[in-house]
């Protein structure tokens, strides 16, 4: 990860935003770094009000309106902040980005196709039957066939799974090198799930398409990205490789999170709970901002804010990592 | 509790035939199963499957088109026909919905909305419904401050806590769980469970459990039916099922939750029944 020789399509270096509200500035993320290679998967996953979504959002350029930002993301090399016209144009082709909800990112009242071939039209200047051709190619590549019928059809006429397929049919169609994906399965039945994310996984692997994947499910991270980073109070607390997060996770919160989540294959009396209630940025306590609901905190914990620092094959932010890696994973499994 | 008791052998709840048909559209279709008194049992389907239609029918929010519900010692095939009818089976049966943040009335606080309960079911005096709110508060894990707090003052567990709360206070024998954690975050999410399974140790409750969520559905229910398109496909001890499921669309289902090692998959047409 830390090999200099491989390329990196996105890096986001101590990245901090707070929101203006009428009692001041609120913190919303603090000190978030990452970087994702060209055609990797890197998961975010964490509760609400951890700013995972603010986190893509600050990626995309959508933060919201006075929204005050420190740190730096690039781009392919340039810096996103900085982008003006048609460079930033060039920008919203290049990263594309789906939501939870598909049915509040459409508007109602036009038909798919409308919504499919605009930015083709608008920005590209493609002729409506080019756009609609490129369109119905690509709804079969998202499996789905009767692509001339559902130009013609209205979003009410669609099922949340079959919309959402539309949704990542239309982020696809100026090829972007980088899909930001916020909870995009999160309100779909868990078979339509399964589908979306084996559509997804396909379309990036058959194009070397970068993902910024969002979630609350750390299964489901682990699953189908290549990396995950663990989010808490606005800050990244864990980043390592997927499949080690679960069996050694190296955060008392990640080993809360995976612990917490009743298992399929087996019921306990008691689930191992994270006492107390996830925390936004600007309500975290001095020092480590997990250390009120910590079972593992020490006098230390509150003294000052930890560094994320490297540890094993990935990034930690605790100072006690060390010591209780292999304690971390027996709650897991215990 | 109450004017018939339930004898140990006979269900709690006893469901035979239930259909709802709306128009054209057969939303439920010859459901039939039984909640055993202190059991716990999930219907488990996808969108569309007919488990909240279910749901309502049993607490009586909707109609059946046929079949019949036998609950707490009392037919409940038809809607109420009058006030003390009705109180009685808000004192039988109770339902905590999916989101808490639009199941409570936003200029209420806990502590009220837990009394007038406790008045319309219970009676006492004002001191000790008083005591018993706090009872029911400290029960649900909530400090007075919470309890005294308007829903718009507390977080999404904390409110989930209240509407349990507050169903609690007309001690049903059964309680009916519709997603009732599905919109909270894990780490709530697993104190709720933990609440549930200590309530049903207290109290000899038994729980409906309508949820799409496997993992969850094993945490707490020892029975099972599958649902789908308004029909039972699958029918067991909750274990059983998900370690071996017979029927096809059993295994699609449980298939599709990620686990340690899990690559999603295209499927083909969905099975039909």
């Amino acid at each position: 990860m830390t090999d200099s020789t491989v390329a990196t399509l996105l890096s986001v270096d101590a990245l901090t935003v707070e929101l203006p509200l009428a009692t001041g500035l609120r913190t919303v993320l603090h000190d978030v770094s990452f970087t994702i290679a060209p055609g990797e998967a890197l998961g975010l996953v964490g509760e609400s009000g951890s700013g995972k979504s603010m986190t893509a959002r600050a990626v995309a350029r959508v933060l919201p309106p006075r929204a005050q930002q420190q740190g730096v993301i690039r781009f392919d090399g340039r810096d996103v902040h900085r982008l003006r016209g048609p460079a930033l144009r060039a920008f919203r082709g290049e990263v594309a980005m789906i939501f939870q909800d598909p049915r509040a990112h459409i508007n109602p009242v036009r038909t798919v196709g409308d919504f499919m071939t605009e930015a083709l039209r608008t920005n590209r200047s493609v002729k409506r039957s080019v756009a609609e051709s490129t369109a119905i190619a690509m709804l079969h590549e998202v499996g789905i066939e009767d692509g001339t019928r559902r130009l013609r059809q209205h979003p009410h006429e669609l099922s949340g799974g079959l919309l959402q397929r539309v949704m990542i049919a239309t982020s696809l169609l100026t090829e972007p090198r980088l899909l930001l994906a916020d909870e995009p399965t999160t309100a779909l039945d868990v078979t339509t799930q399964a589908e979306v994310m084996a559509i997804l996984d396909e379309l990036r692997r058959d194009r070397n398409m970068a993902m910024l994947f969002i979630t609350h499910d750390l299964e489901l991270a682990s699953a189908v990205c290549d990396r995950t980073a663990v989010m808490y109070a606005g800050q990244i607390v864990e980043q390592r490789q997927s499949s080690m997060l679960h069996d050694d996770p190296l955060h008392p919160y990640t080993a809360g999170l995976a612990a917490a989540r009743p298992r399929i294959d087996g019921s306990t009396a008691r689930l191992v709970a994270i006492p107390g209630r996830p925390l936004s940025a600007f309500e975290a306590p001095t020092g480590c901002a997990f250390s009120d609901r910590c079972s593992f905190v020490e006098p230390r914990c509150r003294d000052a804010r930890p560094r994320i620092r490297p540890l094993s094959d990935g990034l930690v932010r605790c100072v006690r990592a060390e010591e209780l890696r292999g304690e971390l994973g027996a709650i897991v499994h215990g | 509790m109450g004017d018939s008791p339930v004898s140990v052998a006979e269900p709690l709840v006893k469901v035979v035939g239930l259909t709802k048909r709306y128009g054209d559209a057969l939303v439920v279709d010859d459901v039939s199963f039984e909640v055993a008194a202190g059991g716990s049992l999930a219907i488990v389907g996808e969108s569309g499957s007919g488990k909240t239609t279910i749901a309502k029918m049993i607490v009586g929010l909707v109609a059946p088109t046929a079949g019949t519900i036998h609950a707490c010692g009392h037919d409940r095939s038809h809607h109420a026909t009058s006030t003390k009818v009705r109180r009685r089976r808000g004192g039988e049966i109770q339902i905590v919905f999916q989101d808490p943040y639009s199941s409570l009335d936003p200029r209420q606080s806990g502590f009220d909305a837990i009394d007038e309960v406790l008045r319309l079911h219970r009676g006492g005096s004002k001191v000790d419904r008083a005591r018993r709110v706090d009872e029911l508060g400290s029960m649900v894990g909530l400090d007075p401050r919470q309890l005294h707090a308007l829903p718009r003052g507390l977080s999404g567990g904390q409110r989930q806590r209240v509407a349990i709360a507050r169903v609690l206070a007309a001690e049903p024998q059964l309680l009916i769980l519709d997603e009732s954690v599905a919109a909270l975050d894990v780490s709530i999410q697993a104190q709720v469970l933990n609440l549930l399974a200590d309530i049903r140790d207290q109290t000899h409750i038994s729980y409906l459990l309508i949820s799409h969520d496997l993992a969850v559905v094993r945490q707490i229910t020892e029975d099972i039916i599958v649902l789908y398109r308004g029909r039972v496909v699958e029918r067991g001890a909750t274990a059983a099922v998900l370690d071996d499921p017979h029927h096809e669309y059993t295994r699609l289902l449980r298939a599709s939750v990620p686990h340690a090692g899990w690559r999603p998959t295209r499927r083909a047409a969905p099975p039909v029944p």
